[in-house]
Order: structure tokens, then C-alpha cells, then sequence
């Protein structure tokens, strides 16, 4: 208040800056990010739910010929490159957001948001490793759990 | 006027129950994802391992708990579209409540959809 003599009242048609920063900052890109993610989550989750869960046999049809037949197609790969990359980066988030609210402590903050940041890390590039160098049909397996389009 | 009996705009009211309905659903989320990548990690494996494993989620409980899943990913994609209208819509403020009613109207339907479904799924009819 008293920092504020009557000539410097700001004009209040001004927008209100919660900070001074302008352009750019992570917080607001994250704020975003999570709205973009969220809607492409939308459409890959309910694609992903309703191909594996609804169409056919449901979960009792999932088997690695499932699997296999799925990551056979270019399109599925993606897809599915898609959903682990955006939801695990919005999970990872989410729960960044969630550790900064309830952790009081600097220490423990730091502690699982650590653990947050590996267990996302190891997640990503493993799931990644996974879709890109998954054979359907590996050598030596026993054929009856193949794919149709293995041969012998 | 805001009291402990009426509470405010936004406490106990639509907004802080989907607030924290959409934190906890998110939660399970996120921890079932990691799972979810592990296990399909198992396909690089052998075979037999990956359907030894994704054949627990065939299993009576598994089957129950996959609805709890989609419940969860159901509200929380729902919850996040009426988010994003209340962020970037216009009128979304104005409109707040009865698009949260609309999220759990829409929840439902959803829902009445999918149980049968699954339950069908899991006794094999």
C-alpha cells in the first residue's frame, strides 16, 4: 500500500499479470500442453479401449498374436508410440503438480519428483525400445502362439 | 454470503468434488500406465511369458478392476474436455455446473455401455 503513491495507480483497463514475466514460461506451457495432450489423449485412449476391449473378445482375446498382429501395422505403432509418450509426460505432470501441493518439505519434494522423472524416463525409452524392435514372429517360438502370418 | 453452512461458490460444491475426483482418478492413471507398459514390455520376452502374464487381467477380479479403470479414464477424459471448454470457451464459467452434469450424464451412458460389454466379455456369452 504505501509503495503506491496516487500517481502510480495502474490504469485499470490493464490486463492483470500474476507475474512480470512476459511471453513465454514453463508453467504456462505446461498449463497448455496438459489442454493439447489431453485432447489427442482423448481420441488415442477411447481408440485404444474400444479396439482392445470392446471389439471381438474383449480382454480375453488379447494374447501376444494380438499384440503382434497390431504392432504388424505401421498405424497401430504410432498410435500406440503416441499414447505412451503424451500420457506418460501428462501423467508425469499431473503428478508433478500433485507432489508440489502436498509435499511440504523441500527434501521430499525432491525425493519423489526424482523418483517421478526416472520412473517416466525408463518408462518412455522402454516402451519406445518395445514398439520398435518387437518381432511378431520370433525365431524359435512355438507357432501356435504366432500371429496367422507367421510362417513355420 | 458464504457461511459453514453454504459453503462458497466452489467449495463442496461441483467444482472442488470434480477437482478432486479428477486428481484421484488421474492417479490411478498414471500408476496403472507404468504397470500397463511393463507388462507389455513382456512381448520382447517370449510369447509365453507376455500371455502367461496379460492372462491374470482375464481373471474375475482383473475383469472387475478394468471397470474401475475405465471409470476412471471415462471421467477423467470428460472432466478434462469440460476443463478445457471452461478455459477457452466464452461462456464455459457461465456454464460450469451444468457442464459438470452434463460430464457425469455423459460418464453414465458411457458406462451403461461398457459394463455389459465387459461382463459379457469375461463369462464368455
Amino acid at each position: 500500500m504505501s509503495a503506491q503513491s496516487a500517481t502510480s495507480i495502474p490504469d485499470p483497463t490493464t490486463r492483470y499479470r500474476r507475474t512480470g514475466q512476459r511471453g513465454l514460461n514453463t508453467e504456462m506451457m505446461s498449463w497448455l500442453f496438459m489442454r493439447i495432450s489431453g485432447v489427442l489423449l482423448v481420441i488415442l485412449v477411447f481408440g485404444h479401449l474400444f479396439v482392445n476391449l470392446w471389439l471381438g473378445e474383449g480382454v480375453k482375446g488379447i494374447d501376444f498374436a494380438f499384440v503382434g498382429g497390431k504392432w504388424a501395422n505401421p498405424f497401430w505403432q504410432v498410435w500406440d508410440l503416441l499414447m505412451l509418450w503424451l500420457g506418460l509426460i501428462h501423467g508425469g505432470n499431473g503428478v508433478r503438480t500433485i507432489i508440489n501441493d502436498y509435499a511440504r518439505s523441500s527434501t521430499l519434494r525432491l525425493t519423489l519428483k526424482g523418483l517421478l522423472y526416472f520412473a517416466v524416463v525408463v518408462t518412455v525409452v522402454l516402451g519406445t525400445l518395445v514398439i520398435f524392435t518387437f518381432n511378431p514372429c520370433p525365431v524359435g517360438a512355438e507357432p501356435s502362439l504366432l500371429p496367422s502370418f507367421c510362417e513355420g | 454470503m458464504a457461511s459453514a453452512k453454504s459453503g462458497t461458490l466452489y467449495r463442496g460444491r461441483e467444482g472442488m468434488w470434480s477437482w478432486v475426483a479428477h486428481r484421484i482418478s488421474g492417479m490411478l492413471i498414471f500408476l496403472f500406465l507404468l504397470v500397463h507398459v511393463l507388462d507389455t514390455a513382456l512381448v520382447r520376452v517370449s510369447p509365453e511369458a507376455y500371455n502367461e502374464v496379460i492372462g491374470h487381467y482375464k481373471t474375475i477380479v482383473f475383469g472387475l478392476g478394468e471397470i474401475g479403470l475405465v471409470a476412471a479414464i471415462v471421467f477423467h477424459a470428460l472432466n478434462g474436455l469440460r476443463i478445457i471448454l471452461v478455459d477457452f470457451w466464452s461462456k464455459g464459467t457461465t456454464h460450469q455446473r451444468a457442464l459438470f452434469w452434463g460430464v457425469v450424464i455423459v460418464w453414465a451412458v458411457l458406462m451403461v455401455g461398457f459394463v455389459p460389454r465387459q461382463l459379457m466379455h469375461m463369462f464368455g456369452a
